[in-house]
Parts: structure tokens; C-alpha cells; sequence
């Protein structure tokens, strides 16, 4: 069996899986739609949110992005990871005990407010949107590599399995499809890096194959000793040493951190276990399950850049493997051949420099680069695509929530009975699906660039707003509106005003105290807390009724 | 639960969250952004200890944390008689500390 027989195989049985489950477990009521009827196990729960998480960009481009970063590529191993502590200690228990469906709910009822509540369902359908067409792209690339068929009908698979199962069993069947999907993505994972670190360095577990010495066939030496030796030789930057300011890595660091606690499709999650113990336990199973990929990932980052420049550094261009060809047809490796010697010079010098690879194909040619046997290329393909399907559907499901919950139901036509909302709900997955799908044929060029900032955003809108919320009383409505809204406001006109409107200034000499555009939504975060606590403090305070809830959502065991 | 063990709770709640975050913010920012460079001067095995904490070891401490965490506040709930599974009496008790501090 070839690759793509294989490829096909797998894809198969992972997506019969997928509808199976979406089949057994049809949701039917409203409560069953958005929270599976809150009584999702922790451990399945852990599972679920690992994969709700881990989307397109951890499983495919994260550890490229880490290979040609280095050591700074620590601020999204670190960023993305310690959200959950933040996730966890500060959120988790509280919102699980206040017990409604969406974060728009929470925001609502603890600032008795509708605009509140209204400004909430605007930041968590735009970071949703943004969120859910890069996975859609993802899931597009990879269909279109490795099936050979066009991005579009990619795209349109991707759509279909999504729409059935999510549209079908609401959060309840999303819930079980992740389960299965953090199982395939885990081992589409790991499979790899374990093989690729028996070859290299003779140690089976890739986090200390990563400080083992070299076999001799690499060379020797410590892995990491040599690939900062590569590197130094090439004209590359050191690889265990950091290029960007420790201010700038230190805010995109904080800023990925804040944004994973207030991303509101993983926040969505502890809603969905029975009570407020389980909610501390499935943070705690989340984050074991995404730290088995997020201490594997710069494991695979430094075999794959070394193994790149072992395979390619100065060698005949004709000699090249197979999968360097396949991938130039995607425009994703390209070589130049500027001397005109038939040899691949990959050097730092862009003068010189005659190979570009992009980082995104990293993970996926990374079995193909080490040469490993068929079936792992293809189960790679199959865990791709379950970590852009399994967080679009997440995604997915806040959108709908959103709509037919928060505005419909909560705002607009509060008698409409549970039939009813749950019909508005498919709608508007059936809806999201469609124009989601349609960005991700279709992409705006800045797609990429804008998943990263719906980081920053959640991270200025909602992260000081819970916080604030749960522990300090006295925080009212005033406060969390004008926090909100500077927040949020201040973090978009930065990014918009770097990346979109004068990309040109877009350089450490004029950003602002020399924070990129990615980490600022740390000091949006800043803003947002000093302008709510301000403004609380000059407005009269809450109601009673709400500094009740503060104190009932302060207490567990209900 | 009176409003007084409600109040002590959350206090010792606070006091169990502020000092895992310290250990939080030593081992990530602290240890992987802010002092990596000194501690890279310390080697074992193949690593540098600042890169292997920034890439390794800060992702291990925030495991170790929440497990603390899920440890601590499960002995904080049995010392305050909170029972996650019981949750009418927990409803009623509220209520009942609610109207004592009506009255």
C-alpha cells in the first residue's frame, strides 16, 4: 500500500468514527445542545477540551513556527499552556458554579446589564469567526496535499463532517467526537516524534531524546550542541538563544496566556461537567493532555531543523528526495538556484539564501523528511485534520450559542420555548458553517495573521471582565462596559493601525514601549482592568441581588 | 455554612490561588523569559537549564500546580464540609446564611 491508499484509509475510519458517535449521541433538548446536559465525566471532559483546543495551528504549524524560531518559540509553548493555570485557579470553579450556558450569560447576569451582555456576544462571535476560518483552511491545505484533490473540495469535506455531527448532537455529540479526536491527534502526534527520535538520538521518549547526544550516523554530540553549530555555520541565529527583546516575549507570552483563559469556546467547556470538583478536575486532565503534545512539540522542532539542514544544506539540487519535490508543486518550498551550481545554498544571508521553506509544512514533511514508513505520513494527515475539525466544531458551537441563546432567547424574544431555540441553534451552526466554509476557500490574505490576534483580543475583552467579576464584589456595570470596550478598542486599532493599515512601520523602532502587535494584548488587558477599576470606583455599586451571586458562585457543592 | 466559615473559605481559598500563582509566574516568566540567560549557564545532560525550562520545564511546573491546586481545594471543601455531589443541602444552606445576614 502506497501513501495515499494509506492517507484514504485512515480519513475513512477516523470519519466513520466521528458520525458514528455524532449518531448515538443526538441531542434534544437545549441543555443537552449547549452543555451535553452537564454531565460530561472529567476525564472525558479533559480529553474534550484538549482537543477543542488544540487546533490547526498547534498541531500543524506550532512546532515549525518553534524550529525557525528557536528559543523564543517558548512563548507559545509557555503561553498556550499556562493559560490553563490561569484557566483553572481564577475561572474554571466559578463559572462552572454559576452554572448557565455561555460566557455572554455570565457577563450579562453578573452585570445585570444587556449592552454587557450584547458587547459580549459581539468580542465572542468575532474571535470565534476569526478562530474557526483558519481552522477551515487547515483542514483545506491538508486535504489538498495529501489527497490531491482541489483546496475547495477540501474545504467542503471538512464542512460536511463538521455540519452533521455538530448540527446533530450539539455540544453533547461535539463532547464525544473530541474524545475520539484527541485520541487520533495524540497518536498522530507522538508516533512520529517517538520514531524520529529512536533514529536520531537511540531514545524512544522524543523530551529526552531532545538533550540526548546524537547516534553516530547524525554525527554525535548533544542534538542540541550541533543544530546551534549548524546553525551558527549557515549564517542562522543560535538556536537556544533568544532574538527578540525580553519585554516582547515576555508580552506576547502574557498575552497568549490571558487569551487562552478568556477564549470563549474553551471557557464553554467547564459548563459542561456536574459540579464545580470535576470542573477543577477536567482543567487538570486538560492540561496533562495538552502538555504530552506541548513538551513533544520543540522535541520535533529541533529533529526537523536539524534534519532539514542535513538533508538539503549544500546538496545537488537533482539529488533531492521525492516529497522536496511534491511540496514545491505546492509553492511551499521553493529554490532558487541564484549561483547557478546546481547545489542548495540554505544559508542566513537572503543575499545568498537560495531555499525557502515555509513553516507551516514542518510537522506534515516532517515523517517524509525522516523517511518513515507510509502509514505514519498518512495517520498524520488523519491527526490533522481531527485537531482543525475538532476546534472548528468548538468554535462552531459558541457561534451558535451565541446567536440563539444569548440574543435570541436572552435579549430579543425571551418567551420562545426550547423547541424553538433549539431549532435557532442548528440554524445558526448550519449558518456559521457556511460562511466559515466560505473564508476558508476563499481566504482573506490576512486569515493567518488574524487567528494569532484573536488571542490578544479575548485576553482585552473578557479576561479582566470574569476576573473582576468573581473576585471583587464592587465591580459594576460601568466599569465592566467601559473596561470592555477600551480594551478591546485599544488592542484592535494597535493591530489594525501595525498589520493592516501601515505594515510598512510594522518594526520594533516604533512599536509602542516595543511590543509587537501579538503581545498587546497584554497591556489591552492592563487597560481594561485600570479603566474598569476606575470607573466602578466613580459609579455607584452593584445591586444586592448580583453581590449574592458573587457570593453564592464563591462557594462550591451545588 | 454561616457567613462567617463562608468568609473564612474564601479567604483561604484567595491564600491557595495567590501563592500557586507565584509559583506560576517564577516558573514561566521568571525562570523561561526574565532570568533565562543566567540560568543557561548551568548544563545537564544536552540542555541548557533557561532553554529547558522555557521549552520543558515551566509546561511541567503548570501540570504540577493544577494537581496541587485540585489537592488543596478538595481538603479545603472536606474541612468546610462541602459536599459537590449534595446539592439541595448546599442550596438550603445558602439560603439559610443568606437570611442570617437579613436578620
Amino acid at each position: 500500500m502506497n501513501v495515499q491508499t494509506w492517507t484514504y484509509l485512515f480519513v475513512f475510519l477516523s470519519f466513520s468514527l466521528y458520525i458514528g458517535i455524532a449518531i448515538w449521541s443526538r441531542a434534544s433538548s437545549t441543555k443537552e445542545f449547549y452543555v451535553a446536559d452537564g454531565g460530561v465525566p472529567p476525564l472525558a471532559n479533559g480529553m474534550a477540551t484538549a482537543a477543542d483546543w488544540m487546533s490547526a495551528a498547534s498541531f500543524i504549524s506550532m512546532a515549525g513556527l518553534i524550529s525557525f524560531l528557536g528559543r523564543d518559540g517558548t512563548f507559545y509553548l509557555m503561553g498556550w499552556t499556562g493559560g490553563y493555570v490561569l484557566l483553572a485557579l481564577l475561572l474554571a470553579p466559578y463559572l462552572r458554579k454559576f452554572g448557565k450556558f455561555t460566557v455572554p450569560d455570565f457577563i450579562g447576569d453578573r452585570y445585570y446589564s444587556q449592552s454587557a451582555r450584547l458587547i459580549a456576544v459581539f468580542c465572542a462571535i468575532v474571535i470565534s469567526f476569526v478562530y474557526v476560518c483558519g481552522q477551515m483552511q487547515g483542514a483545506g491545505i491538508v486535504f489538498s496535499r495529501f489527497l490531491e484533490v482541489r483546496i475547495e473540495t477540501g474545504v467542503l469535506i471538512g464542512m460536511a463532517i463538521v455540519f452533521f455531527y455538530a448540527v446533530l448532537g450539539g455540544m453533547k455529540g461535539i463532547t464525544y467526537t473530541q474524545v475520539a479526536q484527541y485520541c487520533v491527534l495524540i497518536f498522530a502526534f507522538t508516533v512520529p516524534a517517538v520514531f524520529i527520535s529512536l533514529m536520531m538520538t537511540g531514545q524512544p521518549i522524543p523530551q529526552i531524546g531532545f538533550g540526548s547526544e546524537l547516534t553516530e550516523a547524525y554525527g554525535g554530540g548533544y542534538l542540541l550542541d550541533r543544530l546551534d553549530g549548524m546553525s551558527e555555520a549557515l549564517g542562522f541565529a543560535t538556536y537556544t538563544e533568544g532574538q527578540r527583546s525580553t519585554q516582547d516575549v515576555f508580552f506576547i507570552t502574557a498575552a497568549l496566556m490571558f487569551g487562552t483563559a478568556g477564549l470563549p469556546h474553551v471557557i464553554i467547556r467547564f459548563f459542561t461537567v456536574p459540579n464545580v470538583r470535576d470542573a477543577r478536575r477536567s482543567a487538570g486532565y486538560a492540561l496533562v493532555f495538552i502538555a504530552i503534545l506541548y513538551t513533544t512539540a520543540p522535541a520535533v522542532a529541533a529533529f526537523a531543523k536539524t534534519n532539514l539542514i542535513n538533508t538539503v544544506s549544500n546538496a545537488e539540487y537533482t539529488a533531492m528526495p521525492e516529497w522536496f519535490k511534491k511540496w514545491e508543486t505546492t509553492k511551499l518550498i521553493t529554490f532558487d538556484d541564484k549561483n547557478g551550481d546546481g547545489r542548495i545554498q540554505y544559508v542566513g544571508d537572503p543575499s545568498v539564501n537560495e531555499l525557502d521553506v515555509n513553516r507551516d509544512i514542518m510537522v506534515l514533511a516532517n515523517p517524509e523528511i525522516a523517511e518513515l514508513p507510509d502509514w505514519v505520513i498518512a495517520l498524520v494527515v488523519a491527526g490533522a485534520l481531527a485537531a482543525a475539525l475538532s476546534t472548528a466544531a468548538g468554535l462552531l458551537l459558541v457561534i451558535s450559542t451565541s446567536v440563539a441563546h444569548d440574543m435570541m432567547k436572552r435579549s430579543f424574544m425571551p418567551d420562545i420555548s426550547d423547541k424553538k431555540e433549539l431549532l435557532y441553534a442548528r440554524l445558526a451552526i448550519f449558518i456559521a458553517v457556511l460562511v466559515a466554509g466560505y473564508f476558508g476557500m476563499y481566504p482573506p490574505a490576512y486569515v493567518a495573521q488574524v487567528v494569532a490576534f484573536a488571542f490578544g483580543l479575548a485576553a482585552a475583552s473578557f479576561f479582566p471582565a470574569i476576573v473582576l467579576g468573581i473576585f471583587w464584589k464592587r465591580m459594576n456595570k460601568e466599569g465592566a462596559i467601559a473596561g470592555m470596550i477600551a480594551g478591546f478598542g485599544f488592542t484592535a486599532a494597535y493591530i489594525i493601525y501595525f498589520r493592516f493599515l501601515n505594515p510598512s512601520i510594522d518594526n520594533a523602532e516604533n512599536w509602542l514601549l516595543g511590543i509587537s502587535p501579538e503581545g498587546i494584548g497584554t497591556l489591552g488587558t492592563l487597560i481594561n482592568t485600570c479603566v474598569a477599576i476606575a470607573v466602578a470606583r466613580l459609579t455607584p455599586s452593584p445591586p444586592n441581588e448580583v453581590t449574592e451571586i458573587v457570593e453564592r458562585i464563591r462557594l462550591p457543592g451545588e | 455554612m454561616s457567613s462567617n466559615s463562608a468568609n473564612s473559605y474564601w479567604k483561604s481559598n484567595l491564600k491557595i490561588v495567590a501563592s500557586l500563582l507565584l509559583v506560576w509566574f517564577i516558573a514561566s516568566f521568571g525562570a523561561g523569559i526574565l532570568f533565562v540567560d543566567a540560568l543557561d549557564s548551568i548544563r545537564f545532560a544536552g540542555f541548557k537549564l533557561g532553554f529547558w525550562m522555557a521549552q520543558q520545564g515551566s509546561i511541567l511546573v503548570f501540570v504540577v500546580l493544577i494537581l496541587v491546586y485540585i489537592r488543596l481545594m478538595d481538603k479545603l471543601d472536606a474541612r468546610y464540609a462541602i459536599d459537590n455531589a449534595e446539592e439541595t443541602t448546599a442550596r438550603s444552606n445558602i439560603s439559610q446564611s443568606q437570611k442570617e445576614v437579613n436578620q
